[in-house]
């Protein structure tokens, strides 16, 4: 009994030394998955061990595709969750203009964000009109290929060092029973592979010009025919890869009963929740190992509006803590995920984790399609991938066709 | 939809009473204000809205004066998902209209017929209907599964040849998607058909059997005209059902392989929601819009304009 009023007792002090009220923060997020539930857990125990506030876990099972439309509807419903994940870049244009978040400005500028977050980038893209309206958390990156040690000893190939040994080892892999390529249906992953595909096998030139200067002609062009081409290559090796979610078909990978997936650094926390070591039991190359080169896009803490001072306050002292160094540590050698600031300590990262931190330090970074292409044009290109990724009797030409005219229309 | 269209075209003929009728029977009037007033302002209101901002290019918040005229229409028409939508809600509509009918019909035949147990076959058929579409089309999820479902029961019994597998086919996985909606609502059917039947004067049968009238003769001339009521009803349901279906795709294969089983209600949702573009997904709520107004206009005036002449 008098240590659990010692307790109240001190509480009470405390609330009352910091003038402070303890407000319920209740996030909403899309980490479901057991790498990035554990992630999430780390933000939760830093909020209510760092601070009087209580983190109220509001996960939404499904991918971001799933999550979004209940994010967005409850901000525009009048029912704003206190904090919430989302894809920076321009998801969230709209409810910033309508005015709709919190403004973190007075933050960022106490906390320097501006020197510390690295690529700045990404904090260019929390900007609106010179105010701050985000908390970048990480970098992820779409661009790697996980490879199952495993499934390569088991068909008596060597693990393929770039995308074109892969295509060469891929028979070999299907004679042994194997899936050359494990591919989750979900729309967004046969969009984010082709995105990689497209760095990889056109170049960063064209890219660029289709994804930042919307170029149809480059978009219908050679470079990109060869995307295609190479898209319907994968199709094959894909083809008995029968699982929905991503984390499935990285546990086809894990397991070796696939040799690969594309699939972006957020596969690095499967694999280490299954306990396997990069280089020993799995392998993972940047750019296809053609192009190294990894985007920035990554997740960023949004904060609407609340009628209310103390949460505000709250809801301020939460951004900060997210971008603080030991915080920004703990969460992304669980995510699998690079820190936006490039001061801190990492060592105990694994090697690829090294290898995305050596490339974001050369520099050779692009920004995401989350923060070039809009929703709209997203969708649109996830509509056709996921059509041509499922449909064998979907031509190249025919794709390629379509996705220039996708282009063409993009604003 | 359907509810409004009966409400409205009511409301025509009674105003054309004569004037001193207005006043009679206050009471029922002023009580059915509030639904009067919800008819207005939620279904005509906002339809009228929707409407609007679909010549509009509305993002992800209304933006009611950037007017494009017809330019989301023609980007709708021109795209492949919602082709391949439209193509499967007809084949979904019109299969499984004349299956529940049929089926439902059948099933309340054989039960009024006065057998053993009817409580019990009741019970079973509409006990599906308690079930929600979501876990309708997980169940038939798992069913149709060729590793655990009927394609491995089937094979485990010893036709190894056996493959049944439509929802990873992309040419028949509508009809995968179909056959968990018949069996959630043609129970439901049967249960308003049996009302029906129930509600046929005994002394109808007596006379046919007196006539000598063979029994299916009996229910295909004399028992189905008489129950004309109840299959518009049942209809009414039936296409209220099958333009909303949405939550059955989502369970079920999530509009996959590819883009093979998507619906229009699915890609409204998707592009408000998902792709942040309003306009789109109100224009193609628009199109919903007229194809149920195509269907119900012509069977309005036929159901109503009728009776007038009579």
């Amino acid at each position: 009994m008098n240590i659990i009023r010692n307790i109240l007792v001190g509480t009470t002090a405390l609330c009352a030394a910091t003038a402070v009220t303890a407000a319920d923060l209740e996030v909403t997020h899309w980490w479901t998955s057991g790498g990035e539930a554990a992630a999430v857990s780390e933000f939760a125990k830093a909020l209510n061990e760092k601070t009087e506030h209580n983190w109220v876990d509001g996960a939404i099972a499904g991918s971001g595709g799933t999550a979004r439309p209940i994010i967005i509807s409850r901000i525009l419903g009048g029912d704003p969750m206190h904090a919430t994940q989302l894809n920076h870049g321009r998801q969230a244009e709209e409810l910033i203009e309508a005015g709709l978040l919190l403004d973190l400005t007075d933050v960022a500028e106490a906390e320097g964000w501006k020197d510390i977050v690295n690529p700045s980038s990404l904090l260019d893209s929390c900007t609106v009109d010179g105010r701050v309206y985000c908390a970048p958390v990480n970098i992820h990156s779409w661009q790697w290929i996980w490879l199952s040690h495993k499934a390569y000893a088991d068909a008596g190939v060597d693990v393929p060092s770039n995308w074109d040994e892969f295509v060469a080892a891929a028979p070999a892999l299907e004679a042994a029973g194997k899936i050359p390529l494990a591919m989750g249906q979900q729309p967004w992953q046969s969009s984010g592979a082709f995105g990689v595909m497209a760095i990889a096998i056109a170049g960063i030139d064209a890219w660029t010009a289709v994804n930042v200067d919307k170029d149809a002609a480059v978009a219908g062009g050679a470079d990109y025919a060869r995307v295609f081409e190479a898209a319907a290559n994968a199709r094959t090796f894909a083809a008995n890869s029968n699982v929905q979610d991503w984390n499935q078909a990285t546990n086809l990978v894990i397991t070796g009963q696939a040799g690969g997936q594309i699939m972006g650094d957020w596969a690095q926390g499967e694999f280490a929740v299954a306990e396997q070591t990069a280089g020993v039991d799995y392998t993972c190359l940047p750019g296809l190992g053609v192009n190294e080169i990894i985007s920035t896009g990554g997740d960023a803490f949004y904060f609407p509006k609340q009628n209310d001072a103390d949460i505000e306050a709250a809801q301020k002292e939460l951004a900060a803590l997210l971008l603080s160094p030991e915080v920004q540590v703990s969460f992304n050698l669980k995510k699998g995920s690079l820190p936006v600031r490039g001061d801190v300590d990492l060592s105990a990262a694994n090697d690829c984790m090294q290898k995305g931190l050596e490339i974001l330090a050369s520099g050779a970074i692009l920004p995401s399609g989350d923060q070039t292409l809009s929703p709209d044009t997203s969708g649109q290109i996830e509509d056709l991938m996921v059509e041509f990724w499922n449909d064998p009797s979907y031509s190249a030409a025919d794709a390629q066709e379509r996705f220039a005219a996708i282009i063409a229309d993009a604003d | 939809m359907s509810i409004t269209e009966n409400a409205s075209v009511r409301q025509d003929r009674s105003s054309r009473k004569p004037p001193n009728r207005m006043f009679k029977n206050m009471t029922a009037k002023i009580a059915s204000i509030p639904m009067v007033f919800t008819a207005l302002v939620v279904f005509i209101g906002c339809t009228v809205w929707t409407i609007y901002h679909s010549f509009t290019r509305s993002r992800l918040l209304p933006a009611p004066d950037k007017w494009v005229g017809l330019d989301q229409y023609e980007r709708l028409w021109s795209t492949r998902r919602w082709l391949v939508s439209i193509e499967n809600l007809a084949i979904y509509g019109i299969c499984s209209m004349i299956l529940s009918l049929v089926i439902g019909f059948t099933l309340a035949a054989l039960l009024d017929r006065k057998i053993r147990g009817e409580a019990v076959f009741r019970t079973i058929f509409l006990y599906p209907f308690a079930l929600s579409f979501i876990v309708t089309g997980l169940v038939w999820q798992w069913i149709l599964n060729p590793q655990f479902g009927i394609q491995s029961v089937v094979q485990k019994l010893g036709w190894s040849g056996f493959a049944f597998d439509p929802l990873n086919n992309p040419d028949i996985v509508i009809y995968g998607i179909l056959i968990a909606g018949i069996w959630q609502g043609s129970g439901f059917i049967m249960v308003i058909m049996l009302a029906g039947l129930r509600g046929i004067d005994e002394d109808i049968w007596k006379a046919t059997r007196v006539d000598g009238i063979a029994t299916w003769k009996t229910y295909l001339v004399v028992i189905i005209p008489m129950m004309r009521p109840i299959f518009v009803t049942a209809l009414v349901l039936i296409a209220s059902g099958i333009i909303k279906v949405y939550d059955l795709v989502v369970a079920q294969t999530s509009g996959g392989p590819g883009i093979a089983s998507e619906v229009p209600a699915k890609y409204v949702i998707e592009k408000m929601f998902q792709s942040q573009n309003l306009g789109q997904g109100f224009a193609a709520s628009t199109m919903m819009l007229v194809s149920v107004l195509v269907v119900l206009i012509p069977w309005a005036y036929l159901e109503f304009g009728g009776k007038r002449r009579d």
